[in-house]
């Protein structure tokens, strides 16, 4: 019972600590590539969020942020 | 070796980009000019769209946008109820993004003119790196205020009130894949219809079986979209993508689309994208394409927009690199993207056929080829 409170005790106080970055600064080249982006070119990004938002009836989430536009 | 040899020149690019990822950091200095085409359905949509960002000291980024939609319409609506026209919109905003350690809060401020519909957005977004920087939480709040008028009516002027909340998590998962997560509601009050539009209705006395009045919309909406987006890096210097979006409102429009694509990076100047998209709703509980009789419920709408269908992309790019450290630029490069849309509806009639009952006409059904040239310079 007493290793029980002890391993509920250190579980909780990892809780209470920052996650470690699992991924170290020196292994994100890869991640830092321009293939790796979700939105390369925010021009390009936008208006194709445009050219669905004005054809389709759902909306929001997009990736990239168009802007408010009159689509009816 | 050659392999190795591959990767070794790809690490001074790794470096170049690697402190975005070690510390919040403004957005890039860059300035992009577009020129679009959307060429579907008996509507052409063309014009530019210049965007230029350039940081002011080491904390504040600002941005500009000038996009003009040039329209010449004779879609299937045009056709059928009214005739072709041609109009302009022209869309300007302006941004600053400000960065305090790992926070970057941006405001910016949109405006969209046409002859018959006016549309003022101002939006704030926050975002916060977290965890040694693997983690970027987000969020946002637009308000929008539209005012909407009618050609060849100089006193109709109705108002939209219009508002977004935002959500998102960013998160590196390994040193090959990131996680994107976004949340938005958006809530519209006001004239939500369009004042030219008309539903049809059956119509004995009329010759053709049917007869149009004009559609009426409940003033107020609420939507939700919840989307997921995971990028992951092949061991070539190739991605591939994938994302799914879930959307309902309050109208009864369920939708959902799924993406996948694949860009390949070929020596240090090119890349190439590819991508399938698929996209369903279903129809808004106050749509129908033929109505039993005149103003037969509260609500009636006959938007091709809010019926059942679904929609798919097929879409290519390339993108060209030059100019590489060049006095004061650091690069530019020349981009083209086309995408093939097919529109498929499953409950809208192409009322083009006379010669088919009221009720019985073939569905609609039309292809959009949409293109996108663009010159981007980073300085």
């Amino acid at each position: 019972m007493k290793n029980i409170s002890l391993l509920l005790s250190l579980l909780l106080l990892c809780a209470c600590s920052a996650p470690t970055p699992w991924v170290k600064p020196y292994e994100r080249a890869r991640l830092a590539d321009p293939i790796m982006s979700f939105s390369r070119d925010p021009v390009s990004s936008a208006y194709t969020n445009h050219v669905y938002q004005a054809r389709e009836g759902a909306r929001g989430a997009e990736n990239g942020q168009g802007g408010g536009c009159g689509c009816n | 070796m050659k392999r190795y040899m591959r990767a070794f020149l790809l690490l001074p690019v790794g470096a170049l980009f690697c402190h975005s990822l070690l510390a919040a950091v403004l957005p890039e200095d860059r300035a992009d000019a577009l020129y679009h085409s959307y060429n579907g359905g008996g509507v052409q949509v063309t014009g530019p769209s210049i965007l230029v960002r350039k940081s002011i000291g080491e904390n504040i980024s600002a941005s500009a946008n000038y996009y003009v939609d040039a329209i010449s319409s004779a879609s299937i609506d045009v056709v059928t109820t009214a005739s072709a026209y041609s109009e302009q919109r022209t869309e300007t905003s302006v941004g600053v993004d400000y960065l305090h350690a790992d926070t970057i809060m941006g405001l910016s401020y949109t405006r969209s003119s046409e002859n018959d519909y006016e549309a003022k957005t101002t939006s704030f977004n926050l975002s916060q790196e977290l965890f040694g920087n693997m983690m970027t939480i987000s969020m946002g709040y637009a308000q929008g205020n539209d005012v909407v008028g009618k050609r060849g009516d100089p006193r109709f002027s109705e108002d939209v009130k219009r508002q977004q909340y935002r959500v998102g998590l960013s998160q590196i998962l390994t040193k090959n894949m990131l996680l994107d997560l976004g949340f938005e509601t958006v809530t519209d009050e006001g004239f939500l219809n369009n004042p030219y539009r008309s539903v049809r209705y059956l119509d004995a006395s009329s010759g053709k079986g049917y007869s149009y009045e004009p559609e009426k919309y409940p003033r107020t909406r609420t939507s939700n979209a919840a989307a997921v987006r995971l990028l992951y890096h092949l061991p070539i210097r190739a991605s591939i993508h994938g994302e799914y979006r879930l959307f309902d409102d309050s109208w009864g429009i369920l939708a959902n689309h799924f993406q996948l694509g694949y860009t390949h990076a070929y020596r240090s100047n090119w890349i190439f994208d590819l991508k399938y998209r698929i996209y369903t709703q279903t129809k808004a509980d106050f749509y129908s394409d033929l109505f039993p009789y005149s103003q037969s419920q509260n609500f009636y709408g006959r938007d091709k927009e809010i019926s059942t269908f679904t929609s798919q992309t097929i879409g290519i790019g390339v993108s060209y690199a030059f100019l590489h450290n060049w006095r004061a630029i650091e690069r530019a490069s020349l981009s083209f993207k086309y995408d093939y849309i097919l529109f498929d509806y499953q409950d809208f009639r192409d009322l083009r056929d006379s010669s088919a009952p009221a009720g019985s006409e073939p569905l609609y059904t039309f292809s959009a080829n949409v293109l996108q040239l663009y010159f981007s310079l980073w300085y």
